[in-house]
């Protein structure tokens, strides 16, 4: 299997200031790796999603995420905004953004994976470490050592 | 303690994992055992019947319908949204907490027999109590039973929407005369037959008739969808059919959304009752397919027709008679009174005496208390629809697109309209809608304003005598309307209000979540 996260899949300053901008910029990274194959259907899938309630959460945390047909590997891209992005959270902007892209039609194996990323979002160590994380390969590595135990 | 928890999110592969994971951490922390079932991607876990049966509390944190939730039927229940499990898990196992304490009978002492039983739905594990709720736990039914009316008013919206504009449309092509002539009746002197075959309609009243037969068919459903899915919300599957029977009933004997909002709540009350009732093993298999709906829908329906039917329609002929007493004395009074009523039960007995009223006055040469009548049943859906505008945040999702379609149904002098709105907070919309209605009841009257037809809202306004003025006083009364909703609705809204929303339209979601490998 791939690896979640590489570190050309870290943006440690998102320059984007919306929503869409942000994730697109993130979903740009995700072709360029070849982890997506189509990036409007992508954009469309995440879109979606965040149509039906927008995934930010208190915390500053945004998490767009689809499953997708556009997806081959369940893939992590991560961005880091200084002055953060509006991500629908009701105590203000995002400031770090997982964007998730979930095959369609994966197997329990690769789903797991992205549950246990999920279970690690909620704790605020894990979110202080990216705060401080100085560069995408310590990120790749806080998320390996988090995520994947590795 | 021990609670058990169910999180699930429409895709599946985030939210549903955070939130079981935040409500993991808070009942550690809080010193209770949980097990939680994600319901996700990754493929779901079912957590244990016998942790089911042992739990004292069950909390569903999801944005899509919880699957196979009947194992969880008759636990303290609290219902929210994913997010909020995320965001606040510590105050949603504080709340898991109270519900489980205003229980009426403590859940854990009692051993289940559901061991060597699987598939069987869980073993009851407290007794009594039924719908009623506990006494103790005030705000916890309070929560409850609003979830349970939104649940209800979720499935009914979309036909309100469909019956109401489809009714709308054939006014507007059809004029006032639609209605008499699909129905029978009297129009502008006309006295139309009511349609036997209406595979004849559209040659007897056209292409607006068949729009109206359409349109008043599917409104037909509304109060008998309200009822089922208040009580499917309360006693899951089994409460579904009793409840729909009760909604029909209700309309049968004229009791309306009230006598709708009742019935649901009594037969979903009587199915919980019965789905926890210990029964032997020979008789548990066919419980759910032919006891529980045969004799829950006998002492529903016996309920609706013997007790709640006779007083409606005795207080039907009262109503009509003291209305008669009244119709000499002060006109802006009679206004006043019979826009109170409209604007009381949208569409129910109350509302009916007042339009039966209004077109009694009308076939004896009265046009202005026919005028009064249709002013103040356009204000409840055009004022609910005002409010939702200005003031977005205080309704669901749901509430506001029920406020887009009710312009057009207000226009139209569809008083049910105001249903939805009505139906998920009866307490702070009823007082809105009646306030609304009486002052434009009032002013209609004292402008002298008149009309000929006895329906049409709007499209009819040719018929209107003094039609600037009738305008208005439906103005004014919209205005009062939607001021008195945002002002009582910002009063009594507490953050929990926003939950229940929430898991609200998550039911209205389909669960999109495809099959896993």
């Amino acid at each position: 299997m791939a690896d979640l996260i590489t570190p050309d899949l870290v943006d440690l300053d998102l320059s984007a200031t919306e929503r869409g901008e942000a994730t697109k910029s993130l979903a740009q990274r995700l072709q360029a790796a070849g982890r997506v194959t189509d990036l409007d259907q992508f954009l469309a899938d995440v879109r979606a999603r965040e149509a039906q309630m927008p995934t930010g959460i208190e915390g500053g945390i945004g998490i767009p995420h689809c499953r997708s047909v556009a997806v081959t590997e369940p893939t992590l891209a991560f961005g880091r905004s200084a002055k953060g992005i509006d991500w629908g959270a009701a105590d203000g902007p995002a400031h770090l953004i997982f964007l998730i892209a979930a095959p369609e039609g994966g197997g329990a194996e690769h789903m797991g994976i992205l549950a246990k990323l999920a279970r690690k979002l909620i704790h605020a160590s894990f979110r202080d470490s990216l705060h401080q994380a100085p560069d995408p390969e310590a990120v790749v590595s806080i998320v390996k050592k988090e995520v994947l135990g590795q | 303690m021990k609670i058990v928890a169910v999180t699930s999110c429409p895709t599946g592969i985030a939210h549903t994992y955070m939130a079981a994971e935040a409500l993991e951490q808070a009942a550690k922390d809080a010193g209770h055992e949980i097990h939680v079932e994600t319901q996700g991607a990754a493929g779901a876990e079912a957590v244990a019947d016998a942790d089911i049966a042992a739990a004292d509390a069950v909390v569903f944190a999801a944005d899509v319908e919880v699957r196979n939730r009947e194992r969880f039927a008759g636990k303290p229940l609290v219902q929210t949204s994913v997010k909020r499990a995320i965001n606040d898990p510590t105050g949603l196992i504080a709340e898991a907490e109270a519900a489980a304490k205003a229980a009426p009978v403590a859940a854990t002492a009692t051993p289940t027999a559901g061991g060597g039983d699987a598939g069987r739905p869980v073993a009851p594990t407290r007794t009594g109590g039924g719908g009623g709720g506990g006494g103790g736990g005030a705000a916890a039914f309070g929560t409850q039973l609003r979830g349970w009316l939104m649940t209800g008013v979720s499935y009914m919206i979309p036909f309100v929407a469909a019956g109401g504009i489809l009714i709308a449309l054939g006014f507007l092509l059809g004029g006032g005369a639609v209605k008499p002539k699909v129905y029978g009746g009297t129009f502008e002197g006309v006295t139309y037959q009511a349609i036997i075959d209406y595979t004849q309609v559209v040659q007897k009243a056209g292409w607006a008739g068949l729009l109206f037969l359409i349109g008043a068919t599917a409104f037909s459903m509304l109060v008998p969808i309200l009822a089922g899915f208040i009580a499917y919300a309360m006693a899951d599957r089994p409460g579904l059919v009793p409840g729909i029977v009760a909604g029909l009933l209700a309309n049968l004997v004229g009791a309306g959304f009230l006598g709708g909002l009742v019935g649901g709540l009594l037969a979903g009350a009587i199915a919980m009752y019965l789905v926890r009732l210990k029964v032997p093993r020979a008789l548990a298999g066919i419980m759910p397919i032919v006891v529980i709906p045969l004799v829950a829908t006998l002492l529903t329906g016996f309920l609706m027709v013997v007790v709640i039917g006779k007083p409606i329609a005795a207080a039907q002929t009262g109503l009509t008679n003291w209305l008669n007493g009244l119709s000499g004395s002060n006109a802006v009074l009679l206004g006043l009174l019979l826009g109170l009523m409209m604007g009381f039960d949208l569409g129910g007995p109350v509302n009916k005496v007042a339009y039966t009223f209004g077109l009694a006055a009308l076939a004896s040469g009265n046009v202005q208390v026919m005028a009064a009548v249709m002013a103040a049943g356009m204000v409840p859906p055009l004022g609910m629809a005002l409010a939702t505008v200005l003031r977005k945040h205080l309704f669901s999702d749901a509430e506001r697109k029920a406020g887009e379609t009710a312009w057009l149904l207000g226009a139209s002098f569809i008083t049910e309209g105001a249903i939805p709105f009505a139906a998920a907070d009866p307490i702070r919309v009823i007082p809105a809608t009646m306030a609304g209605s009486a002052v434009t009841g009032a002013l209609s009257m004292a402008f002298k304003c008149g009309s000929r037809a006895p329906h049409g809202g709007i499209w009819v306004i040719g018929l209107i005598e003094k039609p600037l003025l009738w305008f208005l006083a439906i103005v004014i009364g919209v205005a009062v309307s939607a001021a008195l909703v945002i002002t009582l609705k910002s009063l009594g809204h507490r953050a929990s209000d926003e939950e229940i929303e929430a898991g609200m339209e998550g039911t209205s979601l389909p669960g999109r979540r495809a099959a896993t490998a």
